[in-house]
């Protein structure tokens, strides 16, 4: 659609009462804030970041806040209405930036009472004050509308608290205030978990009152006002829940569900949120008092560090693609091969409102993509109309014909470079200007498939994760010919379809799988010494991995796993051990992992059938299966694989799920010290082999 | 009946670009994956993907559609937009059932032809398997009666004058297929015309049997290849060809049928008539601007065409009506009609039609002639078979027939071709087309 008439008229739904006229360039006398009263005295107070396109509470904001709070004291509005300026948000929470200024935890304790106390004074002015918020309401901002009277929800808002996923918990009295206004236990779940609610489910669970569309705020206003918008009551149940036996039993329970998902003694928030809860909940000054220690605390811990550096590692990956974003975005996109690659790459760029021409030879494997991309759809709760529409978009195309209008082309057919030029050779004449030529390969060396192009400056390497829709990295790989304008325009179409692009250089096996490959042949290696599948994947476990390597070898696929690693050894390491003899029997066998349903482990409706309890593994065990990782890491860095250390351990955390506690390898690395890193390598070598020998970049890049 | 009611007029000429099909799929006693925009969308997207063209290209989108699903008011709209079109070109859906498909294709012709427009999506799209059940008048009554009852004990009254009979639909499909002025279902409106051409039940049959012959031959040959693309379902099953062929189908197999409609004598029965099926066609038209614009290789040219009406009771004559006064008109004998697409709704209508030409007394009331037109080649008639083997999915058959015409001709370097199909109702069309 063009959408030229809404277009002409866009501005004119937003509700700004006496701000409507926004343009004007009145001045305030705050940089972040703008506030009015309008003809009835209803105070309007806009939260607009100075230069900024989201709202963030960082503390020149709350700063700000304090000095507003103070005016309203004195000019008593009838009312007050808060709303941010923004298109696409609310507020997304407070500044994480600042958290890493904090070191000492008196501190900490004083910059969050002087916050709290701005928040409390807020809450208190003597008049009703009501919260607008639309598009993203998190953390900070969220906790910001609790302290409203009223919450005015519109369509397509969503809420959360994602604290959690930095290893802390709300610190703005969230904690306080979202127990008191709706059922206990839904609030600690929205915290525990760090999900967000939309829509009509925030306004079922009473975290907004009223859920509307832009068009109807002022009459909700209005309504508020008057006092005519209904709230939902707390009922007998939420009450009764919070009494102290009832806390007891259902902290009891949440804190084994939390530890299912995060292992206590590697994430501490969960459980000092559940104190809170357990506690004084249902107590909310005490809670307020409460949680100002305990956020500070947790504020401190290396998990929460090495989280909020995980968040800055995610930042840095997505500004790959943003310092791109004036490129013109792509429309259309050709996949080539509707394997489960190809196919679930093709779902993705639909689901992302891309339009997609999906080539194979056979009718059939898109028509299992297409199942795929179907229930893609549901598992992101599309209504009927948006699902249709995804599907609509995903066009089949047994003949190329979709090239011609493709400004991304993406070849995933399977890894032979005669089957791969050969597409090439098909597709090329095909391309319209500007249209680029993405490779998904995993193994063969980008400067071998660009031989035979015409136009090899076009070519670049799109290597996608398995599963795509889970799987956030993508490695942009370059080669020796390619043009400046290709690759940012392969960085800008990652980030388009909300991955994570990664530079990396087009040797074999990139970064990724470079580095994972050494940790599943020690896996191997160790299975043939004896030792248990389920004692190697539980130190891995332990040690933050989200799978261990066995598990993870099999999800793989034990051919393609076998296939990687010969290809590395051949062209890279030939320290790196040899795959057993029964490993390759196994492939032969088509015991291939997950997907045949028996590789290392057997498979019963998608998962391995571990023993319980398996034995005690040797000492060092974790160093014997992490240390090979590290080790070829350090390798890639010194090798400029990849460009510089943040960005591996982005990588590595978004393309393998490396322990995101330890903020990524190279820091996991230097935390212990580069210098017993290389130590318990050498030690490893002397016993072990030669595969041990510790990369010479330790030397050098000890800072 | 006096002469033809439209003329062939000078005008622009009017080009047939392309157009792409659904296979069709047979109705299995339940509604299928498909709904009428979910068949015109799969088959417009491949058809738009042969030919990038910027999304505001068309002038105008037209779609036959006869039984409407109520989540789908003016189908032809929902699919422009569901393809991708720009929201600024207008779209309108027609309904002259049977011939719904064609009537889009004749109405694109004349805005073309006359100046208005230069590039016109035409299509035709039914999903029979999605055609409601009903309640009948007396229990949709009891119902609104419930809904109004006020309290408990009226509404337990009124619960109490339930009757199990309401609980019995009214299968609309039925309804629909039956012409309410003259009282007779479609399939009896054959028998009609077999009584009055002498076609027997053995002829009925023998034909029907060639026309799944001719159509596996065609499949089997992959002749239908570019004009059919695959349908997918969103659970992964895909749709590759017309299912509803038999290529198995002996004499002796369809003899054991017994007639549908008029039981014991009736021979008209579900092995010669056409099946129930769901399905969507579209053709692209356009006009010489437009093709120098676009680059455009048009495959066809519009010559003419024809409407015609005749009494319901005999339907299945329409396509005689209509074929031959174009014909005629064009100043063609039945000899230069290279191809001819008569749309199969029962054996026994196609066998009355060619009766017809070579009946005295219908071409004298007919066409004013003392000679009859004699006899058609049947090697040239549906030369790939038609609704008996592929199905009559109403809105889109006269889209499909135009469009396999086109096709056919242009594979046979044959030149001159009529697409023409009965119209429930007792009218029928006709459209001659000339491959380029």
């Amino acid at each position: 659609m063009n959408g030229m008439i809404l277009k002409s008229l866009s501005g004119r739904e937003k509700a700004l009462g006496p701000f409507a006229d926004f343009n004007e360039t009145a001045t305030s006398a705050w940089k972040h804030w703008k506030l009015k009263f309008d003809e009835h005295k209803i105070a309007w107070l806009l939260l607009d970041c100075d230069d900024a396109d989201v709202n963030v509470l960082s503390q020149a904001v709350l700063e700000e806040l304090d000095e507003i709070v103070m005016t309203l004291q004195a000019d008593k509005p009838e009312a007050l209405v808060l709303r941010s300026a923004k298109s696409s948000n609310f507020c997304v929470g407070a500044d994480i930036k600042e958290f890493g200024q904090l070191s000492d935890l008196d501190e900490a304790k004083n910059k969050l009472s002087a916050a709290h106390n701005v928040a409390n004074r807020f809450e208190a002015l003597p008049f009703p004050k009501i919260a607008v918020v639309h598009g993203h309401c998190f953390g900070g901002g969220l906790e910001l509308a609790l302290t409203c009277d009223y919450r005015i929800g519109i369509t397509g808002v969503s809420l959360g608290f994602p604290e959690i996923l930095l290893g802390l918990h709300p610190g703005l009295g969230g904690t306080a205030r979202s127990i008191d206004l709706i059922d206990p236990i839904a609030a600690m779940t929205l915290m525990l978990t760090g999900k967000t609610v939309r829509d009509k489910q925030a306004k079922s669970m009473g975290l907004i009152d009223t859920l509307i569309p832009e068009r109807h705020v002022d009459a909700a206003i209005g309504a508020a006002v008057a006092g005519k918008l209904q709230r939902k009551k707390k009922s007998l149940k939420s009450k009764l829940l919070a009494s102290a036996p009832l806390r007891r039993f259902s902290a009891k329970k949440m804190r084994q569900q939390a530890a299912k998902k995060a292992p206590p003694e590697h994430y501490p928030a969960p459980g000092k949120l559940i104190d809170l809860w357990e506690n004084v909940g249902g107590d909310k000054d005490k809670t307020l008092a409460a949680e100002i220690d305990s956020f500070s605390e947790l504020l401190l811990t290396e998990t929460s560090r090495n989280l909020v550096r995980v968040f800055f590692l995610q930042e840095n990956l997505k500004k790959q693609a943003s310092a791109h974003r004036d490129l013109p975005k792509a429309q259309h996109v050709h996949v080539i091969g509707a394997g489960a690659m190809g196919g679930d790459i093709a779902g993705w760029c639909a689901l992302q409102g891309l339009t997609v021409t999906l080539f194979d030879m056979k009718p059939e494997i898109i028509g299992k993509a297409i199942a795929r991309a179907s229930e893609l759809c549901d598992k992101k709760r599309l209504g009927a109309a948006a699902k249709r529409s995804v599907l609509d978009r995903l066009i089949p195309d047994l003949h190329h014909q979709g090239v011609r209008s493709a400004d991304v082309i993406i070849e995933a057919v399977p890894e032979r470079i005669d089957i791969k030029r050969q597409v090439y050779a098909s597709v090329e004449p095909l391309m319209k200007d500007g249209a680029i030529l993405a490779t998904n390969t995993s193994s063969i060396p980008l400067d071998e498939l660009q031989k035979e192009l015409k136009a090899p400056e076009k070519l670049v390497g799109l290597h996608f994760f398995n599963p795509v829709a889970q799987m956030q990295l993508v490695e942009v790989v370059r080669h020796s010919k390619l043009a400046e304008d290709t690759y940012h325009k392969a960085l800008a179409f990652t980030g388009q379809i909300k991955r994570l692009p990664t530079p990396v250089a087009g040797t074999p096996g990139f970064l990724v799988n470079r580095a994972l490959t050494p940790y599943l042949l020690e896996a191997i290696v160790l299975l043939d010494e004896g030792v248990k599948a389920e004692t190697i994947d539980k130190a891995a476990e332990q040690f933050g991995m989200p799978m261990g390597p066995v598990e993870l070898a099999d999800i793989v696929g034990l051919d393609i796993c076998l296939g990687v690693a010969n290809m590395l050894r051949d062209s890279l390491d030939s320290t790196m051990p040899a795959a057993p003899d029964w490993l390759r029997k196994k492939v032969d066998k088509g015991e291939l992992g997950k997907k045949t349903g028996r590789g290392l482990y057997e498979w019963k409706k998608g998962k391995p059938q571990k023993a319980d309890n398996p034995p005690v593994g040797p000492d060092n065990l974790t160093d014997r299966l992490i240390l090979p990782m590290l080790n070829t890491c350090m390798s890639c860095l010194r090798e400029s694989v990849i460009d510089n250390d943040s960005l591996l351990d982005g990588a590595m955390i978004f393309g393998t799920g490396f322990a995101p506690f330890r903020g990524g390898p190279l820091h996991y690395a230097q935390s212990r010290g580069y210098n017993d890193v290389q130590q318990a390598l050498q030690a490893l070598k002397e016993q072990y082999g030669e595969r041990f020998t510790p990369d010479p970049g330790w030397e050098n890049a000890e800072r | 009946m006096t002469s033809p009611t439209s003329t062939s007029a000078g005008g622009r000429p009017v080009y047939l670009v392309d157009g792409a099909r659904t296979p069709f799929i047979k109705a299995r006693g339940k509604p299928g994956p498909f709904t009428p925009v979910d068949l015109a969308v799969q088959a417009g997207r491949a058809l738009l993907m042969r030919h990038p063209l910027p999304d505001d290209a068309f002038d105008q989108v037209i779609l036959g559609c006869v039984n409407v699903v109520a989540s789908e008011m003016n189908p032809a709209r929902i699919a422009a937009l569901r393809l991708g079109l720009s929201e600024t070109i207008p779209a309108f859906t027609m309904q002259i059932n049977c011939g719904s498909g064609m009537q889009s294709v004749d109405t694109a012709y004349r805005y073309i032809r006359e100046g208005r427009q230069d590039l016109i999506l035409a299509g035709g799209a039914e999903a029979l398997s999605h055609a409601p059940l009903m309640l009948t008048p007396a229990a949709t009554r009891w119902l609104a009666e419930l809904g109004l009852a006020r309290s408990v004990g009226e509404k337990l009254k009124h619960l109490a004058r339930f009757k199990p009979g309401y609980l019995k639909p009214v299968i609309s499909l039925e309804q629909g297929l039956t012409d309410p002025v003259v009282e007779l279902n479609m399939g009896q409106t054959a028998e009609v015309v077999a009584n009055l051409f002498g076609i027997s039940r053995e002829q009925a049959d023998d034909y029907a049997i060639s026309s799944h012959l001719r159509l596996a031959k065609a499949q089997e040959e992959g002749w239908l290849d570019e004009e059919v693309v695959p349908l997918y379902a969103p659970d992964g099953k895909v749709y590759t060809f017309d299912d509803g062929v038999r290529p198995e189908s002996t004499a002796d197999k369809l003899a054991k049928l017994r007639p549908v409609f008029e039981r014991p004598f009736g021979k008209v029965t579900a092995g010669n008539s056409s099946q129930i099926t769901d399905g969507a066609s579209w053709l692209m038209l356009a006009s010489e601007e437009a093709v120098e614009k676009y680059n455009l290789t048009p495959k066809a040219v519009i010559k003419d065409s024809e409407w015609s009406g005749l009494e319901p009771e005999i339907m299945g004559l329409g396509p005689a009506v209509s074929a031959g006064r174009l014909a005629l008109r064009n100043k063609m004998s039945l000899n230069d009609i290279d191809l001819l697409e008569l749309n199969e709704a029962f054996a026994a209508q196609v066998l009355g039609c060619l009766a017809a030409w070579n009946d005295p007394d219908f071409c004298r009331a007919i066409f004013q002639r003392d000679q009859v037109l004699g006899e058609f080649d049947r090697d040239r008639l549906n030369i790939d078979g038609g609704a008996i083997s592929l199905g009559h999915p109403v809105g889109t058959s006269g889209n499909r027939i135009v469009l396999h015409l086109m096709n056919a001709l242009k594979r046979e370097h044959k030149k001159r071709g009529i697409a023409t199909q009965c119209i429930g109702g007792g009218q029928a069309g006709a459209m001659l087309i000339e491959v380029i």
